[in-house]
């Protein structure tokens, strides 16, 4: 009988581990995405997104920490993403100390790592994320996005706190490289950095996310050092695709429509390299936690 | 595909002409380029035909299933990532009616199913295939509802029984349907082969251990049935990741050739089916069995085999002209971007978000992005003001501005020339564009 082989890559790379707290950590792989043959390295984590602004939508009126907390007790989320578009000076322009004051809130309210993002103004981000790692500078704690404009300060804060950065990149593999050669040359150490390189939502140019995260992930296997980092994806983009929420009898019901739409670009965001994927809708999240542990034959 | 010189080793070297080219090697690299047969060259040896066109023949071999229009391809894959170069047979799925079901049922069914059907930049995205199966396990049932269902629809047909008498009965009937047959397994190998060779239909082979699997493809092209595909029996998400990866793998790199057809994925009985078809999707799944889809679980699944399948060298583009955002009147501001998907998605969101009425203007830029299509001299002043003109942006916008993406700033004052419209430069980047029409 012939014997199929199993083609495993003999790569020389591997992804950087990445702490979130003292006990959970990203990153390790030393293959593509869920092909245990070559090296699985953590479980990918679930993000549940959090929203200090009540007017963006509906499903941020809560305050942040009970946002958090109905993340942990309805979904058992492995992490919370704690934006803080309120800040934003064409929102509310909350101040940097009030945006730290919710941060470190949400941060003592529950007892999973926590991301904090700014609002993605370049002038205030560093501001807030300052503030935000300043006043929380007892725990281990990842803030972002730091941009090319941005990382100096945000990066600054973070090394002196000890805390962990999202280095942001505008879905451009050589962009996303230059992004961590900045900061590598600017003292940051490699594994403290998780890179976000802008993932697209389904029907919103998602292939070219999808290949770009895999030519990321191809090259760190390569073993270019540059893009080893781990890998975070944002799939809340994918609500911003008006299929995925309009109201049209033709395709069918619209929440579990919306909830599909945010899976897909999720599944798409892991087969490509994904570390940490956000999400939205509480019921996406537990089909996508499910996902990764059926992924990795868990 | 060999190289111009691996053939030439293969060829009588004696130049004599009579393929109609001067030299042996000149032969040669019109073979390697498939600018001609092997087969005008009287003196080949069934030896050197025999390696060269197992050496040429494609990694994964093209089967089709069905006829007319809506007959689907698969196989005949190089790559393992689509930005190689691209993946070229997208994932067809199939649903399934189940042979107990009433004539009434079957038409109530296959109506539900003739709805997925969606229209998006300017593709129609829709189910691809109808699965019978044989739960009945009565020949006769299975025959009579193959028969009726082929009837009633012009898609390309699954038969799923592993009873080879029922699926002989069954396919004989409408064999010039070309229906796919599903399944071969251990068991029931031989009698199937004979079924597919009688019937002239293309088989799939099932089996879980790959080796044994290979062991059943031998066999069968040994009895002459080539057009085959492989149903792996993944039961989660891991082995389809998995075990489709070296199905592929192999074949494209050469590593293992026994294995080189396209790859069908049962995920009819499986704990999340949607995952499955998502999955499979984007790691080189031929068909998706499903039991089931609804429009809200198909139109998702149908945009990400859009999405993955598309030709990364061919951007999507949508379709040139003026879209009304949030319910614009006259006198409403005017937005122009390129007809690159990406950017007008991108474009259209934001001024969706700043709910303010407008136009939104796409000008044909062959999709490209907005600075690659001013660098490509594709949107010039003048090629903006003709839009302009095409679609009365004067009448449209009244007294209200024309603006501009930021990065064409320096075209702005030409613009404003030709069209004699209030020209307003707007942001760089998409995202400052509720800004600047809450500012007008």
């Amino acid at each position: 009988m012939p014997e199929v082989p199993i083609p495993k890559e003999k790569w020389s790379g591997k992804i950087t581990e990445v702490p979130l707290s003292s006990d959970i950590s990203v990153g390790g792989e030393r293959g593509m995405p869920f092909l245990s043959y070559e090296g699985l390295g953590r479980r990918q984590l679930v993000a549940g997104e959090v929203i200090d602004d009540p007017e963006i939508a509906d499903f941020c009126k809560e305050n942040p920490v009970d946002q958090a907390k109905a993340w942990i007790n309805e979904c058992g989320v492995d992490l919370i993403c704690l934006k803080l578009l309120s800040t934003d000076p064409e929102r509310k322009n909350t101040s940097p100390e009030d945006a730290a004051k919710t941060a470190k809130e949400v941060i003592d309210a529950v007892d999973v790592p926590v991301i904090v993002y700014g609002c993605g103004n370049e002038e205030k981000d560093p501001k807030v994320l300052e503030a935000v790692s300043n006043l929380c500078s007892s725990e281990r704690l990842i803030i972002g996005q730091a941009n090319e404009n941005t990382y100096k300060s945000i990066s600054a804060a973070a090394t002196a706190n000890g805390h962990g950065i999202v280095a942001f990149s505008n879905l451009d593999i050589n962009l996303a490289k230059q992004m961590n050669i900045l900061l590598n040359d600017f003292g940051v150490k490699l594994d403290n950095v998780i890179m976000d390189p802008l993932m697209a939502g389904l029907g919103m140019g998602l292939e070219y996310s999808y290949s770009v995260n895999e030519r990321i992930r191809i090259a760190a296997l390569m073993n270019d050092r540059m893009l080893q980092p781990a890998m975070i994806c944002d799939s809340t983009g994918a609500w911003d695709a008006r299929e995925a929420t309009d109201d049209n009898p033709l395709w069918g019901d619209a929440d579990e429509r919306g909830m599909w739409w945010e899976v897909a670009t999720a599944l798409a965001a892991l087969m490509s390299g994904a570390d940490i994927v956000i999400v939205r809708n509480k019921n996406s999240a537990k089909i996508v936690y499910d996902a990764i542990r059926d992924l990795r034959g868990e | 595909m060999p190289t111009a010189i691996e053939i030439f080793k293969f060829l009588p070297k004696s130049n004599c002409g009579k393929c109609g080219f001067p030299t042996c090697l000149a032969f040669a690299m019109q073979l390697a380029n498939q600018k001609v047969k092997l087969s005008a060259c009287p003196f080949v040896s069934d030896e050197a035909k025999a390696a060269l066109e197992s050496s040429s023949a494609p990694p994964i071999r093209l089967v089709s299933v069905g006829t007319g229009d809506k007959k689907i391809e698969l196989g005949e894959e190089t790559e393992l990532y689509r930005h190689e170069k691209k993946f070229f047979h997208p994932t067809c799925y199939a649903l399934t009616i189940q042979d107990t079901l009433s004539e009434t049922e079957i038409d109530s069914k296959l109506n539900e199913f003739s709805k997925l059907e969606f229209e998006r930049v300017g593709q129609i995205l829709r189910l691809d295939m109808i699965a019978i199966e044989d739960k009945s396990g009565n020949s006769e049932t299975f025959s009579s509802v193959c028969n009726y269902t082929a009837s009633k629809t012009d898609l390309p047909l699954v038969l799923i029984s592993s009873d080879d008498q029922s699926m002989k009965a069954a396919a004989s009937l409408i064999s010039s349907k070309k229906p796919l047959l599903h399944a071969a397994n251990k068991n029931n190998l031989d009698k199937m082969i004979n079924v597919a060779k009688e019937t002239k239909c293309p088989l799939v082979l099932k089996e879980s251990d790959l080796s044994e699997l290979a062991a059943m493809v031998e066999k069968a092209k040994a009895a002459g049935v080539e057009d085959l595909m492989l149903d792996l029996e993944t039961s989660s998400l891991q082995q389809v990741v998995e075990k489709n990866t070296i199905v592929r793998k192999n074949a494209v790199k050469k590593t293992f050739r026994g294995l080189g057809y396209p790859i069908i994925t049962d995920a009819r009985n499986v704990k999340d089916p949607v995952q499955t078809a998502m999955v499979s999707t984007m790691k080189y799944g031929g068909i998706v069995l499903l039991e089931d889809l609804k429009p809200s679980q198909a139109l998702p699944l149908f945009v990400l085999r859009q999405n993955i399948f598309t030709d990364p060298q061919v951007p999507i583009q949508v379709k040139s002209g003026i879209y009304p955002v949030n319910n614009p009147t006259e006198g409403s501001p005017l937005l122009f971007t390129t007809n690159f998907s990406l950017t007008y998605f991108t474009v259209l969101g934001d001024i969706e978000k700043s709910k303010i009425p407008a136009w939104l203007l796409v000008v044909d830029t062959e999709g490209l992005s907005v600075m690659t299509a001013f660098s490509a001299g594709k949107l010039t002043p003048e090629k903006v003001a003709k839009s302009l003109e095409d679609v009365d942006a004067k009448t449209k916008c009244g007294n209200s501005p024309v603006i501009m993406p930021g990065m064409l700033s320096r075209m702005s004052g030409k613009l404003q020339e030709l069209s004699g419209m209030n020209v307003v430069v707007g942001p760089r980047e998409s995202s400052g564009i509720p800004k600047i029409l809450k500012n007008l």
